[in-house]
C-alpha cells in the first residue's frame, strides 16, 4: 500500500465524522439504515447479538450477500474479517467493500499476529481498548480505530471504559516532557514516531469511534462527549422495537450530542430497547480477543 | 467576517483549521437555533450526502439555507457539498437544496479503491492538490455556471455567481488557495 493510498484511506474515515455505522444483515435492513441517516453499514449475516447467542465459529460473511448489500445502498459498504485472517480480507479487497473491520466479534483466526493491513489497498478499521492496542493496530496499518465495547450485549459500560481509558492515556501523553516518550513507547510497545505524534497532536492519527453496547440516543451522546468522532451501533437497532424510528434517533443525537433538550424528545416512544445482558453475566468476553 | 460550516455529519473540522489558519472566524451549524447568528459565507463540507440532506430537513434548516443561498449568500460545497447544491443528480432522483445549474453524478469514481490524489489546474489559481474520496463529479452545466477545474475530462469544480463546488477535498492538503478563492467571492 502506497503511502498516497493509506492518506485516501484516513480520509474517508474523516468523512464517516459526525456520523453512525450500523450493522445490517440483509438489503432491506441496508436501505431502512440509509434512509434513517447511516453514514455507513456494516454487512454481516448475523449481528453481534445473534452471533453470542449461537455460539461456534463465527467468520466472514457470504460474500454474495454482501454484494447485494452494496447494490442495494450508495452509502459505504464495510464488512468484518477475522483477526489475523488476511485471506478473509483478501475476498473482501476483490469485491471491493469500502472498508474492512478486522473484528473480534467474529472468532480470531489467529491468536498471535493481526492482519499486516499495510499489503492492502482498501482501508480497515481495527478495535482497540487502550492507547497501546490502538497504536499497534495503527502500526499494523488500520486506518481508523474503535473501541471493542463489549458487543452484541446493549451494555455500554465497556466502551465506555475503553474510551475514558484512551482519552486519560492520550492526555496523559500530551502532558509528558519530550524526554519521557522514548519509554512511553516502549512500555505501550509501539514505535517512538507514534507516540510522539499523540504528544504534539492530543489525539489518535486516524479517526476514532465508539462501538460495542450503543443501544440508546443517550449510549451515542454519551460516547460522543466522551471524545468520539462517531459511533458504530450493532445489534441495539435491528434488535429494538422500531428500528427506523430508533436509528434515526440515534443519528440526530451524534450530530447534536451535547443538547440535552434535543435528546429528551429523540429518547421519547422509542418502543422497546434491546434487551441486553450485563457484563457480568456473559461468559464470552469479545473484547479480550487480539492485543 | 464570520463564516458557518454545516456541521450535521462529515469533515468540518477540517474546514474550521483552513479557516483559522487564514484568520478567519467560523462557527458550526447543528441545529436551527444556530441560523439565528450572523453569518458571511457557508461551507458544505464532504460527508455523505444522504445523510446531510436528511439532516437539514429534520432539523429543519432546510428553508432558511436555500433562501439565504437564493438570496446571494456565498456557498462553498465541497464533495457531500457539490450533490447538496445540484440541481440534477445523474445517479439519484432526490436532490436537496438544488440552488446550482449543475448535473452531477454521485460516487463517480466507484468505492473506495477508486478514490485517488492527483494534482490539476483550477482557474485562476493555479496548479493544486486535489483529493477525491468516493467522489462525484460534474457531467454538464447550464446557464451561467463557469467551469474551474477538470480532470480527466470530467468537471471537477466549477462557479455559479454565489455558488463555488469541488468535488475533491481542498480542506484536505496543506494548500489554502480554494479557500481564499472563496473568501475573495465574499468579498474580503
Amino acid at each position: 500500500m502506497s503511502e498516497n493510498r493509506y492518506e485516501l484511506n484516513k480520509n474517508l474515515a474523516q468523512m464517516l465524522k459526525g456520523g453512525v455505522i450500523m450493522d445490517v444483515t440483509t438489503p432491506e435492513q441496508a436501505r431502512i439504515a440509509e434512509a434513517a441517516g447511516a453514514c455507513a453499514v456494516m454487512a454481516l449475516e448475523r449481528i453481534p447479538a445473534d452471533i453470542r447467542a449461537a455460539g461456534g465459529v463465527s467468520r466472514m460473511s457470504d460474500p454474495k450477500m454482501i454484494k447485494g448489500i452494496q447494490e442495494a445502498v450508495s452509502i459505504p459498504v464495510m464488512a468484518k474479517c477475522r483477526i489475523g485472517h488476511f485471506a478473509e480480507a483478501q475476498i473482501l479487497q476483490a469485491i471491493e467493500i469500502d472498508y474492512i473491520d478486522e473484528s473480534e466479534v467474529l472468532s480470531p483466526a489467529d491468536d498471535k499476529y493481526h492482519i499486516d493491513k499495510t499489503k492492502f489497498d482498501v482501508p480497515f478499521v481495527c478495535g482497540a481498548k487502550d492507547l497501546g492496542e490502538a497504536l499497534r493496530r495503527i502500526n499494523e496499518g488500520a486506518a481508523m480505530i474503535r473501541t471493542k465495547g463489549e458487543p452484541g450485549t446493549g451494555d455500554v459500560v465497556q466502551a465506555v471504559r475503553h474510551m475514558r481509558m484512551m482519552q486519560s492515556e492520550i492526555r496523559r501523553i500530551g502532558s509528558m516532557s519530550e524526554d519521557e516518550l522514548f519509554d512511553a513507547a516502549k512500555l505501550l510497545q509501539v514505535p517512538y514516531e507514534l507516540v510522539l505524534y499523540v504528544h504534539e497532536h492530543k489525539k489518535l492519527p486516524v479517526v476514532n469511534f465508539a462501538a460495542g453496547g450503543v443501544a440508546t440516543p443517550a449510549d451515542a451522546a454519551l460516547m460522543m462527549q466522551l471524545g468520539a468522532e462517531g459511533v458504530f451501533v450493532g445489534s441495539g437497532i435491528f434488535k429494538s422495537g422500531n428500528p427506523e424510528k430508533r436509528a434515526a434517533a440515534i443519528v440526530k443525537a451524534v450530530t447534536n450530542f451535547t443538547d440535552a433538550k434535543l435528546l429528551a424528545e429523540l429518547s421519547e416512544d422509542l418502543g422497546e430497547a434491546m434487551v441486553g445482558i450485563n457484563e457480568q453475566e456473559i461468559e464470552l468476553l469479545m473484547a479480550e480477543r487480539g492485543k | 467576517m464570520q463564516i458557518a460550516v454545516l456541521a450535521v455529519q462529515g469533515a468540518f473540522i477540517e474546514h474550521e483549521y483552513m479557516l483559522s489558519r487564514l484568520g478567519v472566524e467560523s462557527f458550526e451549524l447543528r441545529q436551527k437555533s444556530d441560523l439565528d447568528k450572523p453569518f458571511d459565507g457557508l461551507i458544505i463540507p464532504g460527508g455523505e450526502s444522504t445523510v446531510q440532506g436528511k439532516l437539514i430537513r429534520e432539523l429543519d434548516m432546510f428553508d432558511t439555507l436555500k433562501s439565504r443561498i437564493s438570496d446571494g449568500l456565498p456557498v462553498f460545497g465541497t464533495c457531500a457539498g457539490l450533490i447538496l447544491l445540484a440541481k440534477e443528480i445523474k445517479n439519484d432522483s432526490r436532490v436537496h437544496l438544488a440552488s446550482m445549474d449543475i448535473t452531477a453524478v454521485r460516487n463517480a469514481y466507484g468505492r473506495q479503491l477508486g478514490s485517488f490524489f492527483t494534482e490539476g489546474f483550477f482557474k485562476g489559481v493555479g496548479k493544486i492538490p486535489m483529493t477525491f474520496i468516493r467522489a462525484p463529479f460534474i457531467e454538464s452545466v447550464r446557464g451561467d455556471v463557469e467551469v474551474l477545474a477538470t480532470c480527466g475530462g470530467n468537471i471537477v469544480a466549477a462557479r455559479q455567481k454565489n455558488q463555488l463546488v469541488t468535488s475533491f477535498h481542498s480542506e484536505l492538503n496543506d494548500d489554502l488557495s480554494v479557500h481564499k478563492y472563496f473568501l475573495d467571492m465574499i468579498g474580503r
